[in-house]
């Protein structure tokens, strides 16, 4: 049981800055995933919570204790790879067994240890077979029992689910879910996959380009992502963001030719400070917070249908908005008829307002 | 699946192999049979029984073979443990056991100094023998070598290391010859190692010594299999020790193929020397068996 602590850890490989200045504090017992595109540095940080690189600079506290330059050996963690690493040369049963052999656990105990978490895990009555020998997702298990076994501080996932096709994937998510709250193991766990940070994470870190870009609960930082990024990097599809032009003194904002009323976005008076008026903004709505109308409406502005696709619980439309593609989540299962012209109308709870630099002012 | 129709009818296929069947024919499977008779026989290079040798039944073999001398220097017994400290030597430990450690060292290293020990350990490989031979030759002279010169300097006083040590030189020469192909052949299987079977045994806890133990030598056993019989074979084989020291002093370093050349060559005894070959064929042929063997049981166990 540990909780982590990043501070100003940065990484350069070269003139390649991978990590930068990240500061990250994940409590005992979170499940906390490191969220970013491919080539962001989320890998790069969990490599060096296990050990595996050295920090350019920065420290990494394991539970209370300085950790940043010490062997993998000596932090207690467990790491999960995406390609598993189950040694093709060994059994199962040697494998789970592997991190209590280096530890020198003896035999009797060390089967007991290895059947009981084989056996929890569901895997138990194939330790006599080689990995070659068994399906992706019982290797994927074999490689979390292996992972379990010797009582580790900290977990270490590394796009563990990637390599698995989208119905074990899913079946694979609920496990590694409930394992977790079982064990109440601290866990980082590095996907590019939002929908899987969003489903297993008690909170999640998206990094871009080596940078902590907000942190937060998945509601928090799917429903108020602090920048541009962010927005548009959760969320499937992601979060529509218009141009507009505001007008402080009315509370309001145009879009394509429509005045739409944004008083009631939370914190729109503290945005006085942070814009001018007349300037140009980012209006920022889920494609579920939309309502779409045949007829022109109040607060709504509008908008060229370009297609309808249905999705069995739900209709996903795409439309045009001058230059801007927007999308509709409509939560029904019969698909709409709709003329070409609609008008779209925003929650107003739920607008977001981002600068042209992409950060949150209300 | 459809079958394959060959581009060439037997005939003209026939035709196309002919020449390299018949050179194969006439220096290889002729010379062979050739000498298997040859070592039934009392034929020699000059005298009577150079044109009209007698067959001696196995005369040959048993003058090998005889047990009151044949441990004496310069008699086969003798040039038999001389080949197998060689190859222990020079094969195993100089270039199975010191490529493997060349190729751990450097496993996932990029730099100048892998470049450059890549690049010395591999001429060692690619330059020709005779010049090797005099270079180490030059190398090891007593009064005007190299490695003397810098003992000297240092008060360890001038040994005469072809007279002193011969058996060493040689190995010591032949390690530094051939320690290059079990790098490269180690290099590229460790490349094949995924990074994450080590890290994963990193993170578990496991020592340098327990990850070469434990993922690095049974994920190689194949490669190291291959290794030691292929250079085994080449080391038993190998003649260039003939270039540094002669097979002397004192027949202290002749191998068996050193010793096959001065019977059957020097003194002109072909029976004799036929007889060596057949016996050291014979252990070929066993080395090889041994190792296909292996392989095979490699393949089932996989």
């Amino acid at each position: 049981m540990a909780s982590i602590v990043l501070k100003d850890l940065s990484k350069t490989f070269g003139k390649v800055v991978a990590v930068d200045q990240v500061n990250l504090t994940i409590q005992d017992g979170e499940f906390f995933a490191l969220l970013g595109p491919s080539g962001c540095g989320k890998t790069t940080t969990l490599r060096m919570i296990a050990g595996l690189e050295t920090p350019t600079s920065g420290t990494i506290f394991i539970g209370d204790q300085d950790m940043t330059n010490c062997n993998p050996r000596e932090r207690d963690v467990a790491m999960v790879f995406q390609d598993y690493a189950l040694y093709p040369h060994m059994t199962i049963e040697e494998n789970v067994g592997y991190p209590l052999k280096v530890r020198r656990i003896n035999q009797a105990e060390r089967k007991q240890r290895v059947t009981d978490v084989s056996n929890n895990l569901g895997i138990g009555s194939l330790l006599e077979r080689r990995p070659g020998q068994i399906s992706g997702g019982q290797q994927q298990r074999a490689a979390v029992a292996r992972a379990v076994v010797h009582h580790a501080q900290v977990f270490l996932f590394d796009e563990p689910l990637s390599n698995l096709d989208a119905k074990l994937r899913f079946e694979s998510r609920g496990f590694l879910k409930h394992l977790q709250k079982e064990l109440q193991i601290t866990t980082v766990y590095v996907t590019h996959d939002q929908a899987e940070a969003m489903a297993l994470a008690d909170r999640i870190a998206i990094i871009d380009h080596g940078k902590v870009a907000q942190v937060g609960s998945p509601q928090e930082v799917y429903l108020r992502p602090q920048t541009v990024f962010v927005a548009s990097f959760l969320g499937n599809p992601p979060m529509n963001l218009l141009p507009c032009k505001l007008d402080l003194a009315k509370r309001q904002v145009q879009i394509n030719g429509s005045q739409i009323d944004v008083s009631q976005v939370s914190q729109i008076n503290g945005i006085k400070t942070l814009v001018s008026e007349g300037e140009n903004l980012s209006l920022g709505i889920r494609p579920e917070h939309i309502s779409l109308y045949a007829e022109e409406t109040a607060q709504a502005f509008p908008a060229e249908l370009y297609v309808t696709q249905p999705l069995g619980s739900e209709v996903l439309v795409t439309l045009q908005v001058a230059e801007t593609t927007v999308s509709v989540r409509l939560f029904t299962d019969e698909p709409p008829e709709l003329p070409r012209r609609v008008w779209l109308k925003p929650d107003p709870k739920r607008i977001l307002l981002y600068r042209t630099d992409g950060n949150l002012v209300a | 699946m459809e079958q394959r129709r060959p581009i060439l009818t037997l005939k003209t296929g026939t035709f196309f192999l002919s020449p390299a069947i018949f050179f194969v024919i006439l220096f290889l499977i002729v010379p062979f049979v050739w000498i298997i008779v040859v070592s039934f026989t009392n034929q020699s290079l000059t005298g009577a029984t150079a044109l009209n040798p007698e067959f001696v039944g196995l005369q040959n073999y048993l003058d090998l073979f005889n047990f009151d001398t044949w441990l004496t220097r310069g008699n086969f017994g003798s040039s038999m443990i001389i080949t197998l400290e060689f190859v222990i030597g020079s094969a195993w430990i100089g270039q199975v056991v010191l490529g493997m450690g060349l190729a751990i060292a450097f496993y996932r290293r990029k730099g100048a100094l892998r470049e450059f020990v890549n690049t010395l350990v591999i001429l060692c490989w690619i330059i020709p023998d005779v010049v090797v031979a005099f270079s180490w030759s030059a190398y090891l002279d007593r009064d005007y070598g190299t490695l003397n010169a810098i003992l000297n300097l240092i008060g360890l006083g001038r040994p005469d290391w072809q007279l002193a040590f011969p058996l060493f030189a040689i190995i010591l020469f032949n390690s530094w010859r051939g320690a290059a192909f079990s790098m490269l052949l180690f290099s590229s299987a460790l490349a094949t190692i995924p990074p994450s079977y080590l890290e994963t045994a990193e993170v578990a806890g496991a020592s340098f010594w327990q990850k070469q133990r434990d993922i690095i030598l049974p994920l190689l056993r194949g490669h190291i299999l291959t290794d030691m019989v292929l250079i085994t074979l080449w080391t038993f084989n190998t003649f260039s020790p003939f270039l540094l020291t002669g097979g002397g002093p004192a027949f202290k370093t002749e191998v068996i193929s050193i010793f096959t050349y001065r019977i059957a060559f020097k003194f002109f005894d072909f029976g004799m020397g036929g007889a060596i070959a057949v016996v050291a064929m014979v252990i070929n042929f066993a080395l090889a068996l041994v190792y296909l063997l292996m392989l095979r049981k490699q393949a089932v166990y996989s």
